[in-house]
């Protein structure tokens, strides 16, 4: 049976890049505020959830030519990476370091590896929750 | 401050992402997988002579200070089993090779087996109790997987129950964090110690000591919480039984063996007797298994239910000589118990079937698996020199000097029924009317030997020169009895 889901299809399209934006500003507010990684990566999968919701897979997939176990590994890299650069500094495994510098337009920012760790976090959560529903879904 | 003793964590877990990429590419996935643990024993063994040399290394992740950062924690003991996790490793990898089949192989395999090895040696190292929960965790999922990989219909039964018995025991070990935390207020196993010594061990955290032996007990496999062990290792094929049977209930047994001598001495007229009198049940029920069935692989699981009560009778005789026995039977029973399912699974490779009845007469064809089953089933029975036999006589012995003649004398008398049960395999089996099997030709003989002939060269080395081993073994048993060490190494930096 098809159901008629024009509605839905219509306010995914405006919805999806709401969420998008708001993941990625809990994503950088988690630095300092609730939020980062893990929650920025939730909220992303979400969108990507209901795109899968309101259209068919093959259409996302089209969209998206994504390999999520392929992301997931590039994360754990990136986290992995992170933590392991400590090491050439020979410091403890996952000592973070970070600096103010000067950006235009930013003003004084502050650059932190620890960014480049929740990047990880990110990636990592989104691939995985996107993996697992995906799986659950093929069977359809 | 040394950054070594993370590396047998790291190099897997690193190795584990880069397979992933891999993943299409089985035979660069093999290498770089063994290659991988290679390495892990390399840097283990450096991470022992330097523990040798300079006594307990420490960690503090992310440079947070000892009680409130996470601290890793290398004593002797813990260098030990992780140096021995990782030669298994290395050679179960090897054997994997031609036993696990290319369709296991792309569905991840090699990339789990690291994850898995970043558990276990997490585990070992970790002086955190909440940590230790978390590599619990890491080991399990990668377990789950090794356990349902190949999909078979007894794998997919036996991983249900697998599941369910470990979510129930994960989520107690939680709760059993929880309490000791509100009751202690630090998570850092040094601290807790320092402070359970202050108050001197009420009531209620010996009620906690309990509920951990109730937790650790479950993975570890002790009476009566072994239900679900024979089922789920039977399922998986012999690479993965090797490494569950040698490791997995292993960490438990190691947990116990930590929180008991760290956290709760102080009370042993209760938590240690219970321990006891539950180590010797626990033998007399594997033991009874190991006799009753006519099942390879059944007979030689239901001994890693003995060798757990064995080494958990020496933890609760809690003497430095006891505790002695017991890490020095600890690793010998993981190399001699991962190296008996490995031959297991070339007879098994060979004749198609685990039913003893339906095997005979192999050693004529086969006269180096039969004589290194022989080695092998020995050296578990404790006959001396092989390996075995120090550990057994130490936890006798000390037994014997605490008076627990009952556990003592149990202990001594399974030594024979062990003896027994594996000897039921080798002469029905190896001896007797040769016959022809349909799956012979097909099987990878003289490749699935190398793995279980590195193990099994290792644990008579072990046994032959236990004079030379002693010392690092003794070290680490003293380290366990004089808690006051490890608080020190870690609440200094």
């Amino acid at each position: 049976m098809r159901t008629n889901d024009l509605i839905l299809q219509t306010v995914t399209k405006v919805i999806l890049f709401i969420i998008l934006l708001f993941s990625i500003h809990l994503f950088f507010a988690g630095h300092y505020y609730p939020g980062g990684g893990f929650i920025g990566g939730l909220m992303t999968a979400g969108a990507l959830v209901l795109l899968l919701l309101a259209f068919d897979m093959k259409t996302v997939a089209n969209i998206l030519p994504v390999n999520y176990r392929i992301m997931t590994a590039i994360g754990l890299l990136f986290s992995i990476g992170t933590g392991a650069g400590s090491l050439l500094f020979n410091v403890p495994f996952l000592t973070h370091a970070f600096t103010d510098v000067y950006l235009p337009l930013l003003g004084k920012t502050s650059l932190h590896t620890a960014v480049l760790f929740d990047i990880g976090v990110y990636l990592v959560v989104i691939g995985v929750t996107m993996t697992i529903i995906q799986t659950i879904g093929e069977d359809e | 401050m040394n950054n070594l003793l993370l590396l047998p964590i790291l190099i897997p877990l690193f190795t584990a992402v880069i397979l992933i990429f891999l993943n299409r590419f089985t035979i660069a996935s093999r290498w770089v997988s063994a290659l991988s643990f290679l390495s892990t024993v390399f840097v283990s063994f450096l991470l022992f002579q330097k523990v040798q040399a300079d006594g307990i290394q420490t960690l503090n992740l992310g440079s947070w200070e000892a009680p409130f950062g996470i601290t890793l924690v290398s004593d002797m003991l813990s260098s030990l089993l992780v140096l021995t996790t990782s030669v298994i490793a290395f050679a179960c990898c090897l054997y994997s090779f031609r036993a696990i089949g290319e369709e296991r192989e792309k569905f991840y395999y090699y990339p789990i087996l690291q994850f898995l090895i970043v558990g276990i040696n997490g585990a070992f190292t970790t002086g955190d109790i909440f940590n230790l929960f978390v590599f619990f965790e890491v080991m399990l999922m990668s377990s789950y997987v090794l356990l349902v990989l190949g999909g078979t219909k007894a794998q997919l039964r036996e991983s249900v129950k697998y599941i369910l018995v470990n979510i129930i025991s994960s989520s107690l070990f939680v709760i059993t964090v929880a309490y000791l935390y509100s009751v202690v207020g630090t998570l850092n196993m040094a601290h807790i110690s320092s402070r359970i010594a202050e108050v001197g061990q009420p009531g209620i955290l010996t009620v906690i000591a309990v509920l951990f032996l109730i937790v650790f007990g479950l993975k570890g496999a002790i009476f009566p919480l072994y239900f679900w062990l024979p089922g789920s290792y039977y399922a998986p094929p012999a690479p993965v039984l090797a490494l569950f049977g040698a490791l997995l209930t292993k960490v438990g047994v190691y947990s116990i063996m930590r929180t008991y001598t760290l956290f709760f001495p102080h009370d042993p007229g209760y938590t240690h007797e219970l321990l006891g009198a539950l180590a010797v049940i626990t033998i007399v029920v594997g033991i009874i298994g190991a006799l009753a069935y006519w099942d390879v692989k059944k007979i030689i699981i239901y001994n890693i239910i003995v060798a757990v009560g064995v080494i958990l009778f020496g933890v609760s005789v809690n003497t430095t000589e006891s505790l002695t026995g017991a890490i020095f039977y600890l690793i010998h029973d993981m190399l001699i118990k991962a190296a008996l399912f490995l031959l297991v699974g070339i007879v098994i490779a060979i004749t198609g079937t685990t039913n003893l009845k339906k095997i005979s007469g192999l050693i004529k064809n086969y006269p180096l698996l039969g004589w290194m089953f022989l080695l092998s089933a020995l050296a578990l029975a404790g006959i001396p020199p092989l390996s075995g036999f120090v550990g057994k006589l130490l936890i006798i012995k000390s037994g014997f000097g605490a008076e627990a003649y009952w556990g003592a004398g149990i202990v001594l008398m399974s030594s024979l029924l062990v003896l027994f049960s594996v000897m039921k395999i080798f002469i029905n089996g190896f001896w007797g009317i040769h016959r022809t099997y349909e799956e012979e030709e097909k099987a990878p003989v003289s490749w699935l030997l190398i793995s279980p002939a590195i193990l099994v060269i290792i644990s008579v080395l072990y046994g032959v020169g236990a004079e030379l081993v002693y010392p690092y073994i003794l070290e680490a048993a003293e380290t366990l009895t004089n808690p006051s060490t490890y608080i020190n190494a870690v609440m200094k930096e």
